[in-house]
């Protein structure tokens, strides 16, 4: 009997998965909706606000997380049995902090003004629950290719929730899309822009009316 | 003296870090439920921001910046290690929460019990990061940097303490269903930052 099970799942092992399987494709998919780092897990909401002012640091902070996140994933997971378990956050943050600081002087040689807009909040990518979440809850115990998937999936479902609020907060707080005065152009000069969504309150609370929205299509209820 | 204190006041209340730069949100959100839980994991930030800050600045004097090995040897004077910043600033950090984790589940285990899994997150707490980097960014003098560690900490545990007192009265009202949780704790998150707002005029 014990055998037929050995057996049985040695055949499991051996059958290659495919690419793209089903699993796979939840693994990737499930973060942008169902399970959603800010909206549904709570993490990484530090430094998703702080750059949403206007769109296009927004732009350069979520490419910057995407390129951390599956790298620090793809390295973590690779090297994941010989990281010792206690001094592991440790492993994790040096990983994480190596690559950011990488972003960090690409950005300061290649686009020195947005690296000036952008100031701190680069360094605190490494901060960013999200990503020390990930490694520690996925990273740390899958293989790579599944760890990053997981990756890819977590920071685009980042990314596109700090998008639509810096669209937003652009939108109503400069009247602008990307530095271009969208009323203007349509003859609407008297447009009042709102200073509330430059400030912080007005992330907040388009954040939680985000949130309300995406929840009630989904339908997660948190108690 | 009184710049010192002056400056306490004004990253507490002016320069909130929750309010005003959105830094350790993820906690502040996460463990915001009870009071007593907010006041323990407040105090812990208090005492891991005003010790890191000026920890940190002497780093960053001492090693970090453009000549300052040249203590050592004139040889090392043009020798510039910024780009460790973030490696350094973040070590020191994780290390020190280590310490805090150890103190608190040798004195205070029920403490410990209940903080959990969020006392490592001090470690990638954005508000302490931030801060060290905060500090490098506006030049202090090391009393400085210590005051506005203390003050940045006694900035989060106000509104964490607030915060978790109005979650706690939130049970007993009725909300919709989407919005419970998270999406009624932005909102008030928002309105508390409106109130806050009304400490930027004030000039000391």
């Amino acid at each position: 009997m014990s055998t037929e099970i050995q057996e049985k799942e040695v055949i499991k092992i051996k059958q290659s998965e495919s690419l793209i399987s089903k699993r796979r494709r939840k693994i990737l998919v499930d973060p942008l909706d169902d399970n959603n780092p800010i909206s549904i897990q709570v993490l990484g909401i530090c430094s998703a606000l702080a750059v949403t002012i206007k769109l296009e640091p927004t732009i350069v902070m979520s490419i910057s997380v995407v390129f951390v996140m599956i790298f620090s994933s793809l390295i973590t997971s690779m090297i994941r049995n010989y990281i010792p378990v206690r001094v592991r956050i440790i492993v994790q943050l040096a990983i994480i902090a190596t690559l950011v600081t990488l972003v960090s002087e690409f950005l300061k040689a290649f686009n020195y003004e947005m690296f000036k807009v952008l100031g701190a909040f680069v360094g605190l990518i490494i901060t960013n629950c999200i990503i020390l979440g990930r490694l520690e809850a996925y990273a740390m115990g899958n293989k790579p290719y599944d760890s990053v998937l997981d990756a890819l999936g977590s920071s685009v479902g980042y990314a596109w929730i700090i998008l639509v609020v810096a669209f937003f907060r652009e939108l109503l707080g400069s009247g602008s899309i990307l530095g271009w005065k969208v009323f203007e152009a349509i003859g609407w000069d008297t447009f009042p822009t709102n200073g509330l969504f430059v400030d912080s309150i007005g992330a907040f609370i388009i954040l939680g009316l985000l949130i309300w929205a995406q929840r009630t299509r989904n339908g997660y209820i948190e108690n | 003296m009184t710049e010192l204190f002056n400056l306490v006041i004004k990253s507490a209340f002016m320069d909130n870090m929750i309010f005003a730069y959105f830094l350790g949100m993820c906690s502040f959100l996460a463990v915001s439920k009870k009071v007593s839980t907010a006041n323990g994991l407040g105090l812990a930030v208090i005492f891991v921001l005003s010790c890191t800050a000026p920890l940190n600045w002497l780093i960053q004097k001492n090693i970090l910046d453009e000549g300052a090995l040249s203590w050592i040897s004139s040889d090392f004077a043009t020798i510039d290690l910024t780009f460790l910043q973030l490696l350094m600033f973040i070590a020191v950090i994780a290390s020190f929460v280590q310490l805090v984790e150890m103190i608190i589940e040798k004195f205070s285990p029920a403490l410990y019990g209940s903080l959990g899994i969020f006392l490592p997150l001090i470690a990638v707490n954005c508000s302490i990061l931030g801060g060290s980097l905060f500090m490098v960014q506006r030049d202090f003098n090391i009393q400085e940097a210590t005051a506005f560690g203390f003050g940045s900490g006694l900035g989060f545990w106000l509104a964490i303490v607030a915060l978790a007192a109005i979650r706690e009265k939130l049970k007993y009202s009725h909300v919709p269903n989407g919005l419970k949780g998270l999406g009624i704790t932005m909102l008030l998150t928002g309105l508390m930052g409106l109130a806050f707002k009304t400490f930027i005029g004030m000039t000391l």
